[in-house]
């Protein structure tokens, strides 16, 4: 069993970590889906009805 | 100094919190319901969100529990999965760099949902230990239990602990992760 000090788990644990930042970054390109982007526009036009009515 | 309006400020979360959706379902459609329900629920609950707090953590907690709890009414205990994690890359690596994230993404996609949930959270997020585990209702010991757990797993399952393995994925992942794009 290797130790937090071990100089080749940590060569593991930072290619690790790095590809899970690069998998996560790339995942944070994708495309926002449509749905989301329309129901932001229909929240934000209630709050402005809301706003509006007070 | 003027203050952001936290409804600004939540859209400017939305792609890290897809891609934690899409991390942590595994499959488009089930990513953006968890999406759709969590925004609607932050969005009509801004009141209860506590500014100069983490508005990342609280979100990826709605989304986290969401999810769980869906997964429970439905009594579903393996995720419907349709790869759309592992088919996910926007940036195109040269030809062993796309073959070696590939093995890494389809090896991450064999964790167990805690040990994925965990890695993502401290390992691609950066939350700290202690955040991570307060989101997922744990104590700090068991998140880095995971954590470690998972790290392990992924070394089992890309043989890392191979020295000829690791020169050769070292090489391919330079050349991947190599991006002054990425989030130190």
């Amino acid at each position: 069993m290797t130790t937090e000090n071990d100089p080749k788990q940590e060569r593991i644990d930072r290619y690790i970590d790095q590809n899970l930042k690069k998998v996560f970054s790339d995942l944070e390109k994708d495309q926002m889906p449509d749905e989301i982007v329309d129901l932001l526009s229909v929240l934000r036009a209630q709050d402005k009805e809301m706003q509006a009515d007070k | 100094m003027s203050e952001v309006d936290p409804k600004d400020e939540l859209v400017t979360h939305l792609p890290a919190l897809r891609a934690f959706a899409l991390s942590l379902t595994r499959n488009r459609a089930t990513a953006d319901d968890m999406m759709q329900d969590a925004v609607l629920k932050a969005w009509s609950n801004m009141d209860k969100f506590q500014p100069g707090t983490n508005m990342r953590a609280w979100l990826f907690t709605i989304l986290r529990n969401n999810y769980y709890s869906s997964r429970r009414k439905l009594n579903r205990e393996v995720a419907d999965v349709d790869n759309a994690f592992s088919d996910t890359l926007a940036v195109k690596p040269d030809h062993d760099g796309r073959l070696q994230m590939m093995d890494f993404k389809n090896a991450f996609a064999q964790l167990a949902d805690e040990h994925r949930e965990a890695l993502i959270l401290v390992g691609a997020s950066g939350f700290s230990y202690e955040d991570a585990a307060e989101m997922c209702g744990v104590a700090t010991g068991t998140m880095k239990s995971r954590v470690n757990r998972a790290r392990a797993k992924l070394t089992e399952i890309l043989q890392l602990e191979d020295d000829e393995a690791m020169e050769l994925t070292d090489t391919a992942t330079m050349a991947v992760v190599g991006s002054p794009n990425l989030p130190s």
